[in-house]
Protein backbone atom coordinates (compact mmCIF):
# COMPACT_ATOMS: atom_id res chain seq x y z
CA UNK A 1 0.00 0.00 0.00
CA UNK A 2 0.98 3.74 -0.35
CA UNK A 3 1.84 5.22 2.98
CA UNK A 4 1.41 8.94 3.59
CA UNK A 5 1.12 11.91 6.00
CA UNK A 6 -0.87 14.44 6.56
CA UNK A 7 0.96 18.41 5.68
CA UNK A 8 1.15 20.26 8.73
CA UNK A 9 -2.26 23.01 9.23
CA UNK A 10 0.09 26.02 8.43
CA UNK A 11 1.32 24.46 4.98
CA UNK A 12 -2.09 23.67 4.23
CA UNK A 13 -3.66 26.84 5.42
CA UNK A 14 -1.49 28.41 3.07
CA UNK A 15 -2.58 26.83 0.47
CA UNK A 16 -5.95 27.42 0.71
CA UNK A 17 -5.50 30.91 0.76
CA UNK A 18 -7.35 32.69 -1.51
CA UNK A 19 -9.90 29.96 -1.92
CA UNK A 20 -13.63 30.08 -0.80
CA UNK A 21 -15.67 26.90 -1.47
CA UNK A 22 -13.29 24.15 -0.38
CA UNK A 23 -14.00 19.89 -1.21
CA UNK A 24 -11.74 18.00 1.23
CA UNK A 25 -11.73 14.60 -0.72
CA UNK A 26 -10.71 11.18 0.91
CA UNK A 27 -9.87 8.12 -0.24
CA UNK A 28 -11.16 4.81 1.42
CA UNK A 29 -7.84 2.57 -0.03
CA UNK A 30 -4.27 3.23 1.30
CA UNK A 31 -4.13 6.58 2.75
CA UNK A 32 -7.45 5.36 5.20
CA UNK A 33 -5.39 2.35 5.87
CA UNK A 34 -2.22 4.50 7.17
CA UNK A 35 -4.34 6.84 8.80
CA UNK A 36 -3.64 9.90 6.36
CA UNK A 37 -6.89 10.03 4.42
CA UNK A 38 -10.08 8.16 5.46
CA UNK A 39 -13.13 9.60 6.71
CA UNK A 40 -11.82 10.03 10.22
CA UNK A 41 -9.35 11.80 8.81
CA UNK A 42 -11.12 14.07 6.52
CA UNK A 43 -13.54 14.99 9.33
CA UNK A 44 -10.58 16.09 11.59
CA UNK A 45 -9.26 18.02 8.77
CA UNK A 46 -12.37 19.62 7.76
CA UNK A 47 -12.82 20.66 11.73
CA UNK A 48 -9.54 22.35 11.51
CA UNK A 49 -9.75 24.39 8.94
CA UNK A 50 -13.00 25.64 10.08
CA UNK A 51 -11.43 26.32 13.27
CA UNK A 52 -8.72 28.33 11.52
CA UNK A 53 -11.12 30.12 8.92
CA UNK A 54 -13.44 31.16 12.39
CA UNK A 55 -10.31 32.28 14.36
CA UNK A 56 -8.61 34.13 11.38
CA UNK A 57 -11.63 35.34 9.00
CA UNK A 58 -10.61 33.22 6.25
CA UNK A 59 -14.29 32.88 4.87
CA UNK A 60 -13.71 29.24 3.69
CA UNK A 61 -16.93 26.94 3.29
CA UNK A 62 -15.42 23.39 3.70
CA UNK A 63 -17.23 20.29 2.28
CA UNK A 64 -16.33 17.14 3.09
CA UNK A 65 -16.23 13.62 0.27
CA UNK A 66 -15.17 10.19 0.25
CA UNK A 67 -14.07 8.84 -2.84
CA UNK A 68 -13.41 4.19 -2.74
CA UNK A 69 -10.33 4.86 -4.71
CA UNK A 70 -8.99 8.51 -5.84
CA UNK A 71 -6.44 6.69 -8.21
CA UNK A 72 -9.37 5.37 -10.15
CA UNK A 73 -11.60 7.40 -12.76
CA UNK A 74 -14.24 5.31 -11.92
CA UNK A 75 -14.97 6.74 -8.86
CA UNK A 76 -13.32 10.07 -8.80
CA UNK A 77 -16.11 10.19 -11.68
CA UNK A 78 -18.71 9.95 -8.70
CA UNK A 79 -17.71 13.69 -7.06
CA UNK A 80 -18.37 15.79 -10.27
CA UNK A 81 -21.65 17.10 -8.18
CA UNK A 82 -19.55 17.58 -5.27
CA UNK A 83 -16.61 19.55 -7.01
CA UNK A 84 -19.24 21.69 -8.74
CA UNK A 85 -19.14 25.25 -7.84
CA UNK A 86 -16.12 24.61 -5.82
CA UNK A 87 -12.98 26.59 -5.84
CA UNK A 88 -10.40 24.16 -5.58
CA UNK A 89 -9.97 20.74 -3.33
CA UNK A 90 -8.30 19.83 -1.29
CA UNK A 91 -7.19 16.16 -1.48
CA UNK A 92 -6.28 13.74 1.16
CA UNK A 93 -5.07 10.99 -0.99
CA UNK A 94 -1.77 10.16 -2.25
CA UNK A 95 -0.22 12.05 -4.93
CA UNK A 96 -1.54 9.52 -7.70
CA UNK A 97 -5.21 10.12 -5.91
CA UNK A 98 -4.46 14.00 -6.35
CA UNK A 99 -3.41 13.77 -10.12
CA UNK A 100 -6.16 11.54 -11.01
CA UNK A 101 -8.69 13.78 -9.62
CA UNK A 102 -6.57 16.96 -10.94
CA UNK A 103 -6.56 15.23 -14.63
CA UNK A 104 -10.54 14.64 -14.38
CA UNK A 105 -11.36 18.49 -13.42
CA UNK A 106 -9.08 20.86 -15.00
CA UNK A 107 -10.65 23.70 -14.46
CA UNK A 108 -10.84 23.02 -10.21
CA UNK A 109 -7.60 23.74 -8.68
CA UNK A 110 -6.61 20.63 -6.61
CA UNK A 111 -4.23 20.86 -3.78
CA UNK A 112 -1.89 18.29 -1.89
CA UNK A 113 -3.10 17.57 1.58
CA UNK A 114 -1.05 14.73 2.32
CA UNK A 115 2.85 14.04 1.73
CA UNK A 116 2.80 10.83 0.04
CA UNK A 117 5.78 8.51 1.48
CA UNK A 118 6.40 4.89 0.40
CA UNK A 119 5.33 1.60 -0.49
CA UNK A 120 5.15 0.10 2.62
CA UNK A 121 3.09 -1.88 5.35
CA UNK A 122 1.75 -1.63 8.67
CA UNK A 123 4.42 -3.30 10.87
CA UNK A 124 1.63 -2.70 14.44
CA UNK A 125 -1.50 -0.48 14.77
CA UNK A 126 0.28 3.17 14.32
CA UNK A 127 3.58 2.28 13.00
CA UNK A 128 3.88 1.99 8.93
CA UNK A 129 7.20 0.93 7.62
CA UNK A 130 8.62 1.06 3.53
CA UNK A 131 8.94 -2.31 2.57
CA UNK A 132 9.48 -1.77 -1.77
CA UNK A 133 11.21 0.44 -4.01
CA UNK A 134 9.45 -0.10 -6.83
CA UNK A 135 12.65 -0.83 -8.62
CA UNK A 136 10.57 -2.73 -11.84
CA UNK A 137 13.32 -5.82 -10.88
CA UNK A 138 12.79 -8.19 -7.66
CA UNK A 139 14.72 -9.76 -6.40
CA UNK A 140 12.99 -11.14 -3.52
CA UNK A 141 13.65 -14.56 -4.89
CA UNK A 142 17.08 -14.12 -3.59
CA UNK A 143 16.82 -12.25 -0.37
CA UNK A 144 14.38 -14.24 2.04
CA UNK A 145 11.74 -12.24 0.63
CA UNK A 146 13.15 -8.71 2.13
CA UNK A 147 13.99 -6.13 0.11
CA UNK A 148 17.36 -5.09 -0.11
CA UNK A 149 16.56 -1.76 -2.19
CA UNK A 150 13.84 -0.05 -0.01
CA UNK A 151 15.00 -1.34 3.16
CA UNK A 152 18.99 -1.39 3.43
CA UNK A 153 19.86 2.46 3.62
CA UNK A 154 22.13 1.80 1.10
CA UNK A 155 20.15 -0.13 -1.04
CA UNK A 156 23.14 -2.63 -1.19
CA UNK A 157 22.65 -6.33 -3.00
CA UNK A 158 25.23 -7.60 -1.41
CA UNK A 159 25.54 -6.56 2.08
CA UNK A 160 25.67 -5.98 5.00
CA UNK A 161 28.00 -2.89 5.19
CA UNK A 162 30.45 -1.77 8.08
CA UNK A 163 27.36 0.06 9.65
CA UNK A 164 25.20 -2.70 10.64
CA UNK A 165 25.93 -2.51 14.65
CA UNK A 166 23.89 -5.39 16.58
CA UNK A 167 21.26 -6.36 14.01
CA UNK A 168 20.38 -2.24 13.43
CA UNK A 169 21.23 0.09 10.84
CA UNK A 170 23.63 3.28 11.39
CA UNK A 171 21.10 5.36 9.96
CA UNK A 172 18.72 4.84 13.34
CA UNK A 173 18.46 2.70 15.97
CA UNK A 174 14.74 1.80 14.93
CA UNK A 175 15.65 0.94 11.35
CA UNK A 176 16.96 -2.92 11.20
CA UNK A 177 19.61 -3.96 9.00
CA UNK A 178 17.80 -5.34 6.10
CA UNK A 179 20.43 -7.98 5.14
CA UNK A 180 20.84 -9.12 8.99
CA UNK A 181 16.82 -9.82 8.42
CA UNK A 182 18.10 -11.73 5.02
CA UNK A 183 20.50 -13.72 6.61
CA UNK A 184 17.87 -14.88 9.55
CA UNK A 185 15.28 -15.30 7.17
CA UNK A 186 17.53 -17.59 4.57
CA UNK A 187 18.85 -19.81 7.44
CA UNK A 188 15.27 -20.32 8.54
CA UNK A 189 14.45 -20.91 5.18
CA UNK A 190 17.63 -23.25 4.79
CA UNK A 191 18.56 -21.84 1.80
CA UNK A 192 21.82 -19.88 3.28
CA UNK A 193 23.43 -21.04 -0.09
CA UNK A 194 21.91 -18.34 -1.84
CA UNK A 195 24.24 -15.89 0.00
CA UNK A 196 27.63 -17.63 -1.69
CA UNK A 197 26.44 -16.41 -5.20
CA UNK A 198 27.13 -12.51 -5.27
CA UNK A 199 24.20 -10.77 -7.24
CA UNK A 200 25.48 -8.86 -10.04
CA UNK A 201 24.86 -5.41 -10.53
CA UNK A 202 21.36 -4.27 -11.15
CA UNK A 203 20.09 -3.13 -14.04
CA UNK A 204 18.17 0.45 -13.16
CA UNK A 205 16.74 0.53 -16.74
CA UNK A 206 13.33 -0.38 -15.51
CA UNK A 207 13.63 1.72 -12.18
CA UNK A 208 12.31 5.56 -12.27
CA UNK A 209 15.94 5.80 -13.90
CA UNK A 210 14.24 5.04 -17.12
CA UNK A 211 11.62 8.07 -16.43
CA UNK A 212 7.71 8.02 -15.65
CA UNK A 213 7.13 3.81 -16.37
CA UNK A 214 4.32 2.63 -18.21
CA UNK A 215 3.00 -0.83 -18.18
CA UNK A 216 0.41 -2.13 -20.82
CA UNK A 217 -1.36 -5.02 -20.67
CA UNK A 218 -2.32 -6.19 -24.38
CA UNK A 219 -5.55 -8.31 -23.53
CA UNK A 220 -7.37 -5.37 -21.68
CA UNK A 221 -6.50 -2.91 -23.96
CA UNK A 222 -9.88 -1.72 -25.61
CA UNK A 223 -10.14 -1.40 -29.03
CA UNK A 224 -11.30 1.52 -30.92
CA UNK A 225 -14.54 -0.05 -31.47
CA UNK A 226 -15.19 -1.16 -27.37
CA UNK A 227 -14.66 2.70 -26.54
CA UNK A 228 -17.21 3.78 -28.79
CA UNK A 229 -19.51 0.82 -27.69
CA UNK A 230 -18.53 2.37 -23.92
CA UNK A 231 -19.43 6.46 -24.75
CA UNK A 232 -15.57 7.08 -24.62
CA UNK A 233 -15.26 5.70 -21.49
CA UNK A 234 -12.00 3.82 -21.65
CA UNK B 1 -20.89 33.00 32.32
CA UNK B 2 -18.51 30.36 30.54
CA UNK B 3 -19.30 27.29 28.29
CA UNK B 4 -17.29 23.68 29.64
CA UNK B 5 -18.60 21.27 27.77
CA UNK B 6 -17.86 17.04 29.74
CA UNK B 7 -18.33 14.24 27.13
CA UNK B 8 -18.61 12.06 30.00
CA UNK B 9 -18.52 8.31 30.06
CA UNK B 10 -21.65 7.07 31.06
CA UNK B 11 -20.03 4.21 33.35
CA UNK B 12 -18.19 4.94 35.97
CA UNK B 13 -18.52 9.12 35.52
CA UNK B 14 -21.84 9.09 34.79
CA UNK B 15 -22.41 7.25 38.52
CA UNK B 16 -20.22 9.73 39.25
CA UNK B 17 -22.67 12.73 38.20
CA UNK B 18 -25.50 10.39 39.92
CA UNK B 19 -23.97 10.33 42.91
CA UNK B 20 -23.11 13.79 43.19
CA UNK B 21 -26.74 14.69 42.40
CA UNK B 22 -27.57 12.12 45.18
CA UNK B 23 -25.48 13.82 47.35
CA UNK B 24 -26.96 17.51 46.77
CA UNK B 25 -23.22 18.58 45.94
CA UNK B 26 -22.43 21.63 43.66
CA UNK B 27 -20.59 21.87 41.00
CA UNK B 28 -20.97 24.73 38.15
CA UNK B 29 -23.52 26.05 36.13
CA UNK B 30 -21.34 26.58 33.61
CA UNK B 31 -20.89 22.58 33.20
CA UNK B 32 -22.56 21.24 30.46
CA UNK B 33 -22.31 17.26 30.17
CA UNK B 34 -23.22 15.16 27.64
CA UNK B 35 -23.26 10.97 28.35
CA UNK B 36 -20.93 8.95 25.65
CA UNK B 37 -21.14 5.30 25.95
CA UNK B 38 -17.53 5.08 26.54
CA UNK B 39 -14.69 7.72 26.44
CA UNK B 40 -13.24 6.02 23.47
CA UNK B 41 -16.69 6.86 21.21
CA UNK B 42 -15.51 10.43 21.02
CA UNK B 43 -13.49 11.59 18.49
CA UNK B 44 -11.17 14.54 17.46
CA UNK B 45 -13.33 15.89 15.58
CA UNK B 46 -16.55 16.05 17.84
CA UNK B 47 -13.96 17.73 20.51
CA UNK B 48 -12.89 20.44 17.98
CA UNK B 49 -16.90 21.00 16.87
CA UNK B 50 -17.17 21.84 20.78
CA UNK B 51 -14.57 24.88 20.68
CA UNK B 52 -15.85 25.59 16.90
CA UNK B 53 -19.80 26.45 18.50
CA UNK B 54 -17.87 28.35 21.45
CA UNK B 55 -16.92 26.23 24.06
CA UNK B 56 -14.35 28.17 26.16
CA UNK B 57 -13.49 24.32 27.58
CA UNK B 58 -13.95 20.62 26.98
CA UNK B 59 -13.00 17.72 29.37
CA UNK B 60 -13.44 13.99 28.27
CA UNK B 61 -14.48 11.88 31.41
CA UNK B 62 -13.72 8.43 31.66
CA UNK B 63 -13.17 6.10 33.67
CA UNK B 64 -10.30 5.21 35.27
CA UNK B 65 -7.65 3.42 33.80
CA UNK B 66 -8.06 -0.73 33.75
CA UNK B 67 -11.75 -0.09 34.82
CA UNK B 68 -12.82 0.61 31.15
CA UNK B 69 -15.53 -1.65 30.45
CA UNK B 70 -14.86 -1.81 26.46
CA UNK B 71 -10.76 -3.00 27.99
CA UNK B 72 -9.36 0.77 26.98
CA UNK B 73 -11.48 2.87 25.32
CA UNK B 74 -10.11 4.87 28.07
CA UNK B 75 -7.07 5.32 26.71
CA UNK B 76 -8.05 5.57 23.18
CA UNK B 77 -10.02 8.78 24.59
CA UNK B 78 -6.96 10.30 26.09
CA UNK B 79 -4.68 9.90 22.93
CA UNK B 80 -7.49 11.78 20.99
CA UNK B 81 -7.33 14.51 23.05
CA UNK B 82 -3.50 14.38 22.84
CA UNK B 83 -4.10 14.53 19.51
CA UNK B 84 -6.95 17.13 19.60
CA UNK B 85 -4.79 19.32 22.00
CA UNK B 86 -2.21 19.52 19.32
CA UNK B 87 -4.22 20.62 16.63
CA UNK B 88 -5.60 23.52 19.20
CA UNK B 89 -1.93 24.64 19.53
CA UNK B 90 -1.67 24.74 15.37
CA UNK B 91 -4.64 26.92 15.02
CA UNK B 92 -3.79 28.74 17.84
CA UNK B 93 -7.02 28.53 19.97
CA UNK B 94 -4.55 26.61 22.58
CA UNK B 95 -4.27 22.84 23.85
CA UNK B 96 -4.99 23.68 27.34
CA UNK B 97 -8.79 24.61 27.07
CA UNK B 98 -9.11 20.23 26.21
CA UNK B 99 -8.29 18.19 29.12
CA UNK B 100 -8.57 14.16 29.64
CA UNK B 101 -10.03 13.07 33.83
CA UNK B 102 -10.84 9.80 34.86
CA UNK B 103 -13.20 9.30 37.16
CA UNK B 104 -14.37 6.50 39.30
CA UNK B 105 -17.96 5.86 39.99
CA UNK B 106 -17.18 6.53 43.86
CA UNK B 107 -15.63 9.81 43.17
CA UNK B 108 -18.50 12.11 42.85
CA UNK B 109 -16.64 15.07 43.96
CA UNK B 110 -14.07 14.76 40.90
CA UNK B 111 -16.69 16.32 39.08
CA UNK B 112 -16.76 19.69 40.61
CA UNK B 113 -13.07 19.54 40.87
CA UNK B 114 -12.65 19.15 37.37
CA UNK B 115 -14.96 22.03 36.30
CA UNK B 116 -12.98 24.00 39.04
CA UNK B 117 -9.80 23.27 37.08
CA UNK B 118 -11.28 24.19 33.85
CA UNK B 119 -12.89 27.63 35.16
CA UNK B 120 -9.63 28.58 36.34
CA UNK B 121 -8.19 27.59 33.05
CA UNK B 122 -10.62 29.87 31.35
CA UNK B 123 -10.10 32.63 33.17
CA UNK B 124 -6.35 32.72 33.00
CA UNK B 125 -6.73 31.77 29.28
CA UNK B 126 -9.78 34.06 28.50
CA UNK B 127 -12.74 33.67 26.79
CA UNK B 128 -13.06 31.82 23.67
CA UNK B 129 -12.90 33.97 20.66
CA UNK B 130 -15.43 32.36 18.64
CA UNK B 131 -17.63 32.54 21.45
CA UNK B 132 -17.12 36.16 21.95
CA UNK B 133 -18.08 37.11 18.27
CA UNK B 134 -21.57 35.19 18.48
Amino acid sequence: MIIGEQKRLEEISGMLDGHRGILIAGCRSCVAICLAGGEKEVAVMAESLRLISSLRGKGWEIEEAMVERQCEKEWVAELRPRIEGKDCVLSLACGVGAQTVQAMYPRVRVLPGLNTSNMGAPEESGIFVEKCGGCGDCVLHLTGGICPIARCAKSLLNGPCGGSQGGKCEVSPDTPCAWEEIYHSLESLGRLDLLEEPIPPKSWLPARDGGPRRIVRKEAVLTEEQKRLKGGKA
Amino acid sequence: MMRILAFCCERGPGEAIDLAGEKRMRYPADLTLIQVPCAGRVDVAHLLKAFREGADAVVLVGCLEGNCHHIYGNIEGRKKVDRAKQILDEVGLGGQRLEMFHVASNQPFRIAELAAEMASRVERLGPNPLAVKE
